[in-house]
């Protein structure tokens, strides 16, 4: 049977029956620590909203052929920008600014790439390094509280019908997502983008804004991620985001969308943030020193990487 | 030489017409004042040895290129086109010698590609609408391929070739510009493409056919247009020049 579906889709079930033979494994190695319990595993989901989040809009600007690397900065930015305004204004303006600024810095993300055309590996990069600097500089390297307790419920540990509010962001993110990827034009234009770009533009698809519309997607993206980690640990602060980058992108391409553009999956994306999720939850419960963590995560990336991208045609 | 003091008289403005058209590539010139006009229900075919601009010629009326100078004029009036959107909401259409189709989508989105059709209140895709629509294009064109779900990269060189013209003649309501619709296609399927380039003849809409088979040329055109290099070596009408006279101009060679 497995044979049958490698001959048909190999990326599309590889990260499926990966991520179950090792919630498999966890769910005997460490039956006595706790991992298989509603607590543990609800936890998981609500530590990788963040990275599910920013997953989602990921498999958008890979399957339109671009890149973004800023996310990680954007989520520190915007979480800073929205915890200074709260300190004066209601929390609504603090949502609104920090989702502002990932608005503003997806636009100018998306517009050197798309209309100067200018690659968006070193666009971002370099926005990457400057809103780190930027983030460092806004409060002088101090974290900053919130109190709104409002805010911190919304995004952080409110529950609804006794579903994590967390939780909840991630179901919206994947859903949304995944419908507007797979069910709408815009969707159908970013994978045709991605795809052929010439044919797209001879098809009458205006690529230039479909690859400004996914930059700044993944940018406000980003901003949410950045207020989810605000309300969850009721405060902002310089580091935030400063490792998920990596983690997004192994999820993401993990998770069966092409680093070169042209097809994609969202809820593949969420299989591969909750992969990341569980293998830390997992090799923490296991007792692994930090390094280990690291060592034994990067061997298992690569593993999932390889099952996932080996070209059948080469 | 403005081109039109050469138009016979007409009740009716051509339905293309292009005057003094250059492009220039860096240093390359490529095409050098090139004039021409197509009439509803004309074939006009081009031809020119390779690199002589034939499909730059294409691209400008298509408006993927845009020209370094010169006029485009649809039935009559100045008009420039931004990008190719603007020229398919005109009713131009075309077939381009490298085919233009995402290649890992599957036939029926390249059908409907860039007019994707929606439904409902969210404007979701209707994908069984477009798969039904192209599953009827692609057999009343008799192309024969395994399923309107197939990727295009996994379709031989001659089925894609069918899909794109299917596309084309799918969606074309004044001007088809066809850029070596037959190159990778068998006999079968290159007597069918010429049927149905007759029937677009018929249906009068307008058709620019580029085309190194002289024979195909001489069975389906009203007019020659030969290219040199970037230079129009002349025009003819088919029933009034040779294979000899053609091929002559084609080479610079009597
Ligand atoms: N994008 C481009 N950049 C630079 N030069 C170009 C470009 N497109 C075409 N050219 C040049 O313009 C000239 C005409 O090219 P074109 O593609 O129009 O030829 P063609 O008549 O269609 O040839 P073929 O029969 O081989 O298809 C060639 O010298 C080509 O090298
Ligand atoms: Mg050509």
């Amino acid at each position: 049977m497995l044979s049958a579906l490698r001959a048909t889709e190999p990326a599309k079930y590889v990260i499926y029956v990966g991520f179950l033979a090792i919630f498999a494994l966890f769910a005997v190695a460490l039956r006595d620590s706790g991992f298989l319990t509603t607590a543990n595993l609800l936890n998981i989901i609500q530590q990788t909203t963040s990275v599910t989040v920013m997953a989602v809009a990921t498999v958008f600007v890979l399957t339109v052929g671009e890149i973004d690397l800023s996310i990680g900065s954007v989520v520190a930015i915007a979480a800073l920008v929205a915890a200074v305004t709260m300190r004066e204004f209601p929390w609504p303006l603090g949502v609104l600014a920090g989702l502002a600024a990932g608005v503003a810095i997806g636009f100018v993300n998306g517009a050197l790439v798309a209309y100067v055309r200018l690659p968006s590996f070193l666009v971002t990069l370099a926005t990457m390094g400057l809103l780190a600097g930027v983030a460092r500089s806004l409060t002088n390297l101090q974290s900053v509280p919130v109190e709104d307790d409002v805010f911190n419920a919304l995004f952080g540990s409110a529950a609804l019908l006794g579903i994590p509010s967390l939780v909840l962001w991630s179901v919206a993110a994947v859903g949304i997502g995944h419908f507007v990827f797979r069910e709408t034009r815009f969707g159908a234009h970013v994978h045709a983008t991605g795809d052929n770009a010439g044919a797209a533009r001879a098809g009458g698809v205006k690529v230039e804004r479909i690859r400004l519309a996914c930059l700044v997607v993944s940018s406000t993206c980003a901003a949410l991620a950045g207020l989810l980690y605000a309300g969850r640990l009721h405060g902002a602060r310089y580091t935030l985001g400063e490792t998920d980058l990596l983690t997004v992108i192994a999820a993401v391409i993990v998770g069966g969308t092409r680093l070169s553009g042209g097809a994609g999956s969202v809820p593949g994306a969420l299989i591969g943030s909750l992969l990341m999720g569980m293998l830390n939850n997992g090799l923490i419960l296991m007792g692994l020193s930090v390094s280990d963590q690291m060592i034994v995560r990067g061997f298992i990336i690569l593993a999932a990487v390889a099952l996932t991208l080996r070209d059948r045609t080469r | 030489m403005p081109a039109a003091a050469q138009r016979p008289e007409h009740s009716q403005p051509p339905v293309l017409a292009l005057e003094g058209i250059h492009k220039t590539f860096g240093g390359v010139v490529a095409l050098q004042s090139f004039d021409l006009e197509i009439e509803a229900g004309e074939v006009v075919a081009l031809v020119g040895d390779n690199g002589a601009g034939k499909s730059t010629v294409v691209k400008i009326i298509a408006g993927m290129l845009h020209p370094t100078s010169g006029r485009l004029r649809l039935d009559g009036a100045d008009i420039t086109f931004a990008d190719p959107s603007e020229s398919q909401a005109r009713g131009i259409q075309v077939v381009y010698q490298d085919l233009a189709l995402a290649d890992g989508q599957p036939v029926y989105m390249n059908m409907f590609l860039g007019r994707e059709r929606v439904i409902g209140p969210l404007r979701r895709l209707d994908r069984r609408g477009m798969i039904a629509e192209t599953a009827e294009l692609v057999q009343a064109l008799d192309v024969r391929i395994p399923s309107v779900r197939a990727r295009v990269r996994d379709l031989s060189g001659g089925q894609r070739q069918g899909v794109a013209i299917a596309r084309a003649t799918h969606w074309a309501r004044k001007l088809v510009l066809m850029d070596e619709p037959t190159a990778a296609l068998g006999v079968a399927e290159t007597a069918r493409v010429e049927a149905n380039i007759r029937s677009l003849k018929e249906r009068n809409l307008a058709i620019l056919l580029i085309s190194h088979s002289l024979d195909q040329v001489f069975r389906l055109s009203d007019r020659i247009c030969v290219l040199r290099r970037g230079v129009q070596v002349g025009v003819r009408r088919t029933n009034a020049t040779s294979n000899n006279e053609i091929v002559s101009m084609i080479t610079g060679l009597s």
